[in-house]
């Protein structure tokens, strides 16, 4: 196996030798870099779950409204869907999609949120994360430890790919954050290192060569709801490894692949929102007839 | 890069380039002019001009300008209380030529001292500053910074780098910048550590050094 440094395999490798989950490994990797305290580190990562929990609970109790008024309180709207049984695989599945909902609309109304790995991208992780803890009743530690798991794995994917819409596309930035989930639920379910990489393989290789198409250039469409797609992603993938799936390629061959496609893809499907969707008209508002969504 | 810059920086949205970014290039003139500017005329270029607004960004740069960090709630109400601190501003879109192109020009005024900064936006919350009042610099805020105006002449570093060496002060890039030869020059310094107001004062007492301005360590916020 190649473990070069910094690649998922040389991490998990370490943990295998010390016989502890990957979230130890990376975490003293910090402590190591930082010069700062594991413990301290822990308190610091407390802090971002927190600004995170903010905005899952911001997005949800108020209708978010975006200055574009392309996002328009999606996350209050699946909440009452919830609330009225509308719920097709049981609230649980459904509050994933909300909470995502809910901490993209945030950032694109300019509330406050945790960049993970991009801004864009920010409603994967805690969407994933916090609602399978609430789920499963995981304690606040363990959550700590899976989200040094999932920053870890975002490290990796930082140094083989890249983790940025302009760059790779939106593989890069929603399905990074999708795979840095898997693995980190993975972790939080008790599940191996091994298993972890299985998930962030899976997870990668499920949105591989998906582009960035931001319309009018803004955080919103497709945005916001490829971070619900991104939570389910990750949900499902962690759920396949748990269940004794293997993937077909190490990780690091799909991180390192999905860089080499992203590099490939044309710059029209690099954030500049000159394809895709982003090269559709908007219709134009239903109440006025006249500007895009004002209503 | 660590952890923290992974799940991180804690920031308002929704465009770590447009907005975050926005948000760190405000606050490094504000900490450049020493004081919040009376009026500030800010010249938006490329993807600023064109998809800014959308993204908040003169809300972003005028956040920075009032002081505020980029994780601050109160970036969507900057338009507000820049009025009520009678901060005048003025937005237009302009053309800095082949520059990256979430750029901005700042030109600030305070009791008659101005100062202009252009700068871009390059991704993730960085920030690259490329030029101050016509000097073509190359300063990203991660360091506290001090910039030094002179008149060209020789031996100017060797003063600055014997004040900093003999505090212990650790120089992490120092940069000469000149007009023209013999004519105005800015000397940029990036330092690992904080200098003391000691050190700073010992800059200013040099034999002609005109101005010593100091920028501190930007906060990513969070
Ligand atoms: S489409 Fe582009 S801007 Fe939108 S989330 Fe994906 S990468 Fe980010």
């Amino acid at each position: 196996m190649a473990t070069t440094e910094g690649t998922l395999a040389s991490y998990r490798a370490e943990a295998e030798e010390r016989g502890v989950p990957l979230s130890r490994v990376f975490l003293d990797g910090e402590s190591r870099q930082s010069g700062k305290r594991p413990e301290v580190l822990e308190a610091l990562m407390l802090e971002r779950m927190n600004v995170m929990r903010q905005a899952v609970a911001r997005g949800l109790a108020h209708p978010q409204r975006s200055r574009s008024g392309l996002v328009r309180g999606d996350a209050a709207r699946m909440e009452a869907w919830i609330e009225g049984g509308g719920s097709l695989l049981g609230p649980a599945f459904s509050r994933l999609v909300a909470a995502a909902l809910s901490v993209a609309e945030v950032n694109a109304c300019m509330g406050r949120i945790v960049a993970s790995p991009t801004a864009g991208a920010c409603g994967v992780l805690p969407a994933a994360l916090f609602r399978v803890a609430a789920e499963k009743g995981c304690t606040d530690e363990a959550l700590v430890r899976a989200f040094f798991t999932a920053g870890g794995i975002g490290l990796c994917i930082e140094k083989l790919a890249s983790l940025s819409g302009a760059e790779g596309g939106c593989q890069a930035e929603v399905g990074s954050a999708s795979a840095m989930a898997a693995g980190a639920l993975v972790e939080l379910m008790g599940g191996t290192p091994a298993q972890v990489d299985h998930a962030v393989a899976f997870a990668l290789a499920n949105v591989m060569g998906l582009i960035c198409d931001p319309v009018k250039g803004l955080v919103e469409v497709p945005c916001v709801k490829r971070n619900a797609m991104g939570a389910v992603n990750a949900a499902a993938c962690a759920e396949m490894a748990l269940a004794g799936m293997e993937s077909v390629f190490p990780a690091d061959a799909v991180i390192e692949t999905m860089g080499k496609v992203g590099r490939r893809i044309p710059e029209e499907y690099r954030e500049t929102a000159r394809g895709g969707l982003a090269a559709l008209p908007v219709p134009a508002c239903e109440t006025c007839g006249q500007g895009n969504f004002c209503s | 890069m660590g952890i923290f810059d992974i799940i991180g920086p804690v920031m308002v949205g929704p465009s770590s380039s447009h907005t975050a970014g926005a948000v760190r290039i405000g606050a490094f003139a504000r900490k450049l002019l020493g004081e919040e500017p009376a009026s500030a005329a800010i010249g938006l270029h490329g993807s600023f001009a064109a998809t800014g607004e959308g993204h908040g960004t003169p809300l972003a740069l005028l956040a920075g300008l009032l002081g505020m960090d980029p994780d601050d709630e109160g970036i969507p109400a900057a338009r507000e209380i820049a009025l009520e601190r009678g901060l005048a501003f003025r937005f237009e879109t302009v053309d800095l030529g082949e520059v990256h192109p979430n750029s901005v020009r700042l030109d600030l005024a305070q009791d008659g001292a101005e100062l202009t900064v252009s700068a871009s936006s390059v991704g993730g919350g960085r920030i690259r500053v490329f030029d101050i009042d016509g000097f073509q610099v190359d300063l990203d805020g991660v360091y506290p910074t001090v910039l030094l105006a002179y008149p060209d002449r020789a031996g100017a570093v060797a003063m600055v780098t014997t004040i900093l060496s003999n505090a212990g002060m650790n120089i992490a890039t120092i940069k000469a910048h000149r007009a023209s030869r013999g004519g105005q020059a800015l000397m940029s310094v990036e330092l690992d550590h904080t200098p003391t107001a000691g050190v700073l004062n010992a800059l200013r007492h040099l034999p002609h050094i005109d101005q010593v301005r100091f920028v501190p360590r930007l906060g990513f916020g969070g």
